[in-house]
């Protein structure tokens, strides 16, 4: 592994991952070091911070600043650093039960802030670090370690969710789409505000094994028919969307200020009220 | 010559004013009674500074930020009272694991749970010392007038930044709302603290457990490539494997001799108050003190050889000096607005022949010095 | 000069994802378990391999398969 941009990102020694064979979670750090290279964004002035959890696992392998914090924290640690040095580009690396369940407040309080963190989930279905069960994104009635009858907990989009919360930039992609998932990464990177990919992944050794959906090869392939983009979804109704997974942009807006501006106006407000 | 001014101010604002002295820009705290006027005056005075206020979702998130912060370079502080502070024993530990200086201010008020929000206490002595889960060694300070609340705010954000850990600054509701005349020093009066910085940024490692000094913090976004975890990590700050025994026990070993081996030199405070010939010795901390005080000289007025050990550094707690002093003595008191905490922490130094004397208040009320009298009264009576 | 797959050996823990993703079919996991190239001559270098791979085992290389 010389000269390419794994040995440039990556740190060799730690190689090969954790990750089970298949796990899709390589594939998103693949496509966030792929979408940082293309971007020729300086290393120094990144920082990625993850909470607990397969997915935060990732900053095991990255050559850059990183923080791996506890179970759901990374956005409020991410918020302080962000606070401190705004000039940073601050990456939050993170999993469906990490962002959406334990650290639920801190996720939808980022996305009204409106801050300049890039929030990307590795949303697998599941829990995948303590054996699989249902997360808050595991569809309805599929089979997990705790829902062995079919999962009963109706889940969130979390597109919809940070939409909602006041996101300026929500997207989603899949690991079929690597190179989509790669440009979509570049452009949240780009964009100034609070910006989350959410990340459709597998989980091929429980959530995939538990719900009979073959090896991580044929899961790869299941993608192929699920997935809709946010334009022919337009022209699908209701019945024909149902089990399809919709990607593309859901939002991409400049018009609430980011929560740094926001607060150097502040800085400035408390500074003439200083001199009144 | 004195170039300050006196002041007349509660302990809250106090504490507030001490740590923006001690160069304290990033405060990101949750609205609690009886420690709210911290954040409160932080939100007035930090952008002013160009310092950062933020009001956080929760306490959790409260701590995460000011541990970013801090990561990132400035010095940080929350304030909060006993339930929050349970509330952050979960980040409190992965700042301890990864040593990162800050101050976190408990104001004590009546539990358990929500308690009696706006009755003082002092009951979260214990909550000080053991919340977190695992094994660390806890740095608390117990100051007992608004002045000290000044001086040892100050002296926290230098423990915090010359050990790189997490400083406890623990008082009860009566001093965070009392107000009292107090020297505020000049800018050139107050020794400030700052954290060292690494000699080179080659080869850098976060960590140095080869010895008891610690490794100076670079800073995320200056070019360290630092790697932090919450996970048992060596001194790279990479994981290390659950197969390495030895690896995984280094660095618990490194949490308590940075504290340890500094301890006597540069850590421990106490007041001993007449302690030298007292036969009847009380122990007392934050506002309970200064009624043990009062009770002290007025036994003294009776001919009661009494004193008080008042231990400022409360966590590691000074057992060695108050040791010294209660070998000659027949009896000691605790008083304390608790149910007994104190009282567990002295009994490690008293022997058979010795009592002990327990003055506890857990009503909300203020233990009065005639109640602390009446006790080394009830102590003296014991023949050793 | 077109370049073409390369599998890093060391790295493949055998998914199998670039096996049903190769275009041109010629991708297999072998007997030790690892994606092997059965013709390298017909890769077409579309990457879909190297870009789905989980485990940064799949690389571009000239001719040789040097990278």
């Amino acid at each position: 592994m010389k000269n390419n941009i794994y040995d440039k990102y990556l740190v060799e020694e730690k190689m090969p991952t954790m990750w089970c064979p298949g796990c899709g979670n390589g594939i998103v750090l693949q496509s966030i070091i792929r979408a940082i290279d293309e971007m020729d964004l300086d290393p120094e002035k990144i920082v990625f911070v993850s909470g607990i959890g397969c997915s935060s696992r990732a900053v095991n392998y990255l050559k850059f600043d990183c923080m791996h914090t506890n179970h759901g924290r990374a956005i409020a640690f991410a918020t302080g650093i962000k606070m401190a040095n705004p000039e940073l580009k601050v990456i939050v690396l993170t999993g469906d039960g990490d962002c959406a369940s334990i650290g639920g407040n801190h996720l939808i309080h980022a996305c009204r802030r409106n801050i300049d963190l890039t929030v990307i989930c590795m949303n697998n279905s599941n829990y995948g670090m303590t054996g699989g069960q249902y997360s808050p994104t595991t569809p309805l009635n599929s089979f997990t370690k705790t829902s062995v009858y079919g999962s009963y907990e109706p889940p969130f989009d979390l597109c919809d969710l940070t939409k909602s919360a006041g996101a300026t930039y929500v997207a989603r992609c899949a690991t079929y789409l690597p190179v989509q998932m790669k440009d979509i990464i570049k452009k949240a990177l780009n964009h100034h505000g609070l910006s989350f990919v959410d990340c459709a992944s597998d989980c091929p050794s429980l959530y995939g094994r538990l719900n009979r959906l073959g090896d991580a090869g044929e899961m790869m392939l299941r993608w192929k028919d699920r997935l809709v983009s946010v334009t022919q979804s337009q022209k699908m109704s209701e019945e024909e969307l149902k089990d399809k997974v919709i990607w593309g942009e859901f939002v991409n807006k400049s018009d609430r200020m980011e929560y740094t501006d926001i607060y150097k106006e502040n800085i400035r407000r408390a500074k003439e009220a200083a001199h009144e | 010559m004195t170039m300050g001014s006196y002041r007349i101010m509660t302990g809250n604002e106090a504490c507030a004013r001490a740590a923006i002295a001690s160069g304290m820009r990033f405060f990101a705290g949750y609205p609690i009674t009886p420690a709210t006027e911290i954040a409160e005056l932080c939100s007035e005075l930090l952008p002013k500074e160009d310092g950062v206020y933020m009001q956080m979702e929760d306490e959790l998130a409260s701590i995460g930020a000011i541990i970013g912060a801090s990561a990132t370079g400035k010095k940080a502080m929350t304030a909060t009272s006993g339930p929050g502070f349970s509330l952050m024993q979960e980040n409190l530990g992965w700042a301890y694991i990864n040593e990162i200086p800050l101050v976190i201010v408990d104001v004590m008020r009546k539990g358990p749970s929500g308690g009696s929000a706006t009755l003082p206490a002092q009951a979260d002595i214990m909550q000080t010392k053991w919340g977190t889960h695992g094994d660390f060694r806890a740095l608390v300070l117990t100051p007992n007038s608004v002045e000290e609340i000044y001086t040892e705010t100050v002296r926290a954000f230098n423990l915090a930044e010359k050990f790189r850990q997490p400083v406890i600054l623990l008082y009860d509701a009566v001093l965070a709302h009392m107000s009292e005349k107090i020297y505020v020093p000049d800018k050139d009066e107050i020794e400030v603290i700052d954290r060292a910085k690494p000699a080179s940024k080659e080869g850098y490692n976060p960590f140095r457990y080869s010895d008891s000094s610690v490794q100076p913090l670079g800073h995320f976004g200056e070019g360290y490539n630092i790697h932090m975890s919450g996970l048992t990590h060596d001194e790279t700050g990479f994981p290390v494997s659950n197969q390495d025994t030895t690896g995984l026990e280094i660095l618990i070993h490194h949490l308590f001799d940075k504290i340890d081996d500094h301890y006597d030199d540069e850590i421990k405070k106490y007041e001993a108050y007449l302690c030298d010939d007292a036969d009847v010795l009380v122990v007392s901390i934050g506002i309970t003190s200064r009624s043990a005080k009062s009770a002290v000289k007025k036994a003294r007025a009776m001919g009661i050889k009494a004193g008080l050990f008042r231990p400022i550094t409360m966590w590691p707690f000074p057992h060695k000096d108050l040791s010294r002093y209660d070998i000659h003595t027949k009896a000691i008191v605790t008083a304390e607005m608790n149910n007994g905490q104190l009282n567990q922490v002295v009994i490690e130094d008293i022997d058979r022949n010795q009592k002990l004397v327990m003055k506890n208040l857990y009503d909300g009320n203020q233990i009065r010095d005639i109640d602390i009298l009446n006790s080394i009264i009830e102590a003296n009576k014991y023949e050793k | 000069m077109k370049l073409k797959v390369v599998i890093d050996r060391k790295m493949c823990k055998g998914c199998g994802i670039c096996v049903v993703l190769c275009p041109k079919k010629i991708l297999k996991i072998d007997e030790e378990g690892k994606a092997s190239v059965t013709e390298r001559q017909e890769c077409i270098g579309c990457r879909q391999c190297e870009f789905h791979c989980p485990d940064f085992a799949i690389l571009m290389g000239d001719d040789d398969g040097q990278l």
